[in-house]
């Protein structure tokens, strides 16, 4: 029997030739990544088993991202826990706010992570670097703590849905609207425990950015990774990042898939996910018309600079609805520097709207754009639950970044091509 | 392991924005955060809440971000034991690795009701409403989990290798 990519990468990282589904594997990790969030936690975990070293010092990456700049007192403590433990520990990859970005624009686009790759993150959405062709998925804390210890984790070999698109993507559709409409499709447990493989003619065609959208939301699923097979636009994008040698596997022609789905993706328009699930999904055209307080353009989900690319085109010459607060945040420092050169920084800030250093910022409800009670936003990242944006009464309304750009200056949601 | 309790209801898809909104993730201080506990989800869960109490949930509880201050605020709220129909993946590693005792048990979930006393054996996955005396069977867990779980949690397991 043939294995799947997710197979394979666990399989090769166990010492095995053949793996599974329902296995259980100690496995061994490639890269170990935590936050400000969820570091300090691992550390504090980690202290507890009396080691003079983590077990790699290459391996692990430290970010600071969710509340750093550092927002508040307490914020700036678990910053400098992280801070300390990486100068006592000689972390390399620590990253200070000035090199920062949101860890999963910023890991692909330093080659931390690399195709075939076995990586763990104290974050949910570590499951981004699939698009690269690596098993990518979110731990907490203790397991990162174990993992800084011993450069290994266990593993249930998952069962994986093979997620075919065909035909021919319409203008101002891109990888958020493919996820979205999927996770609208299966459901926020659909692909629970799963990995979620994106394939077809489409997928084959399209940018690592969408790809990193698409693989990005896999755990908006309920899935324990999304994966996409590496290719020519992989190796294209990873050329001039990776420093060390990489993998790339591929699905067996006779894996097995717990189910697959297919989508004919002609006539998709942009969909919206509705509060408070990202599961509620419409198409644009069915929610337009509902009125807005605030867009928010960033994230790891679509924080990158073809975002950002698709965002300036519709704000080009433009004005912001003047009741609208729009709040623009690169996912990185090479990202923003790659913006202002291409003029998009003018361009947005000329449209009247906020543009951030890079950070989480308003995606979790952390500081820089908070909700107040009863009002609406339309974001581009990933998570719409009750409070997820401030007040519990807010709203959160997920979308593209053509859509995002749209809706800003119209003030209410607004499909693309309105504007 | 017996626990006995009072029961919590909540509903599908509590999300760990809900049992632990990120506005308060900048400590790890189980007491702290036991103050904010289950607060988006039912304001006033965390006065309710008595030592020993049980959550039970219906599917997929515990989705969304990896923070492990979700099992962490639940535990340091008191509540022994979560009963769902189903957890998210990244919440259910996160509670064998720091020791809070979870199981999945749908009929369970479907006949409890707020405000039940329950008696859960962890070792057998029995649970027994002690108001209808009726007795429902939860999934027993893995072995390998299982030896996690008897460590007291990860890293002893860790250290103990
Ligand atoms: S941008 Fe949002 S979803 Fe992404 S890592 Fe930061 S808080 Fe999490």
């Amino acid at each position: 029997m043939g294995m799947t990519i997710s197979q394979k990468i666990l399989a090769a990282h166990a010492g095995r030739d053949y793996v599974e589904p329902g296995e259980l594997l100690n496995c061994k990790l490639d890269v170990v990544l935590g936050n400000d969030v969820t570091a300090p936690v691992a550390i504090s975990e980690f202290k507890r088993l009396d080691l003079d070293k983590v077990f790699d010092q290459e391996k692990i990456v430290l970010v600071p991202d969710h509340f750093a700049p550092n927002k508040d007192i307490k914020s700036a403590e678990q910053c400098k826990i992280m801070r300390d433990f990486a100068g006592q520990y000689g972390i390399k990859n620590y990253f200070e706010v000035g090199q920062m970005g949101i860890e999963h624009c910023l890991l692909p686009e330093q080659g931390l992570v690399l195709p075939g790759d076995l990586i763990i993150g104290a974050d949910s959405h570590t499951c981004t670097y699939g698009a690269l062709g690596a098993f990518a998925t979110g731990v907490g804390s203790t397991d990162m703590a174990a993992g800084m210890a011993t450069g290994e984790a266990w593993f249930k070999v998952p069962e994986s849905i093979k997620f075919v698109y065909y035909g021919k993507l319409p203008e101002w559709v891109g990888g958020k609207d493919l996820i979205l409409n999927t996770i609208g499709d299966i459901g926020v447990e659909g692909a629970r425990y799963m990995s979620m493989e994106f394939t077809g003619e489409v997928i084959k065609s399209l940018s690592m950015d969408n790809r990193f959208t698409m693989a990005n939301m896999a755990i908006e699923a309920g899935g324990k990774n999304g994966i996409i097979e590496p290719d020519n636009i992989t190796l294209e994008y990873i050329k001039t990042r990776a420093k060390r040698p990489f993998t790339l596997f591929k699905s067996d022609e006779d894996a097995l898939y717990f189910e697959v789905r297919e989508y004919d993706v002609s006539a998709l328009e942009p969909i919206i996910a509705f509060p408070h699930l990202p599961e509620n999904t419409r198409s644009v055209s069915e929610a337009s018309g509902i009125n807005l307080d605030q867009v928010v353009i960033g994230s790891c989900t679509n924080g990158r600079i073809e975002d950002l690319e698709i965002a300036a085109r519709i704000l080009k010459g433009k004005k912001i609805h003047p009741e609208i607060r729009t709040i623009i945040f690169p996912g990185t420092q090479q990202i923003f520097l790659e913006a202002m050169r291409r003029g998009y920084i003018e361009i947005f800030i000329e449209a009247g709207a906020a543009v951030s250093t890079p950070t989480c910022g308003p995606c979790l409800g952390g500081h820089m754009g908070i909700l107040a009670k009863g009002e609406k936003a339309l974001a581009t990242t990933n998570r719409n639950f009750v409070g997820r944006m401030g007040h519990p009464e807010s709203e959160v309304y997920l979308a593209s970044p053509a859509v995002a750009a749209a809706s800003a200056i119209k003030g209410k949601i607004t499909a693309p091509w309105e504007v | 392991m017996i626990f006995s309790g009072r029961v919590h209801k909540f509903g599908a898809d509590i999300d760990t924005d809900a049992i632990i909104p990120a506005r308060y993730l900048n400590t790890f201080d189980p007491q702290e955060l036991a103050k904010h506990c289950m607060e988006d989800a039912d304001p006033q869960f965390p006065d309710k809440v008595q030592t020993g109490d049980i959550i039970a949930a219906d599917k997929n509880f515990g989705c969304g971000s990896s923070r492990e201050h979700a099992p962490i605020a639940i535990k340091g709220a008191g509540v022994s034991c979560v009963i769902a129909k189903s957890f998210a993946r990244i919440f259910y590693r996160n509670c064998i690795n720091i020791g809070l005792p979870i199981l999945e048990c749908s009929q369970a979930v479907d006949a409890l009701k707020d405000g039940d006393q329950v008696e859960v054996d962890l070792e057998t996955g029995k649970i027994t409403n002690l108001r209808t005396s009726e007795e429902y069977q939860a999934m027993p867990f893995p072995e390998f989990m299982q030896q996690i779980i008897d460590k007291g949690g990860l890293i002893n397991y860790v250290k103990d290798k």
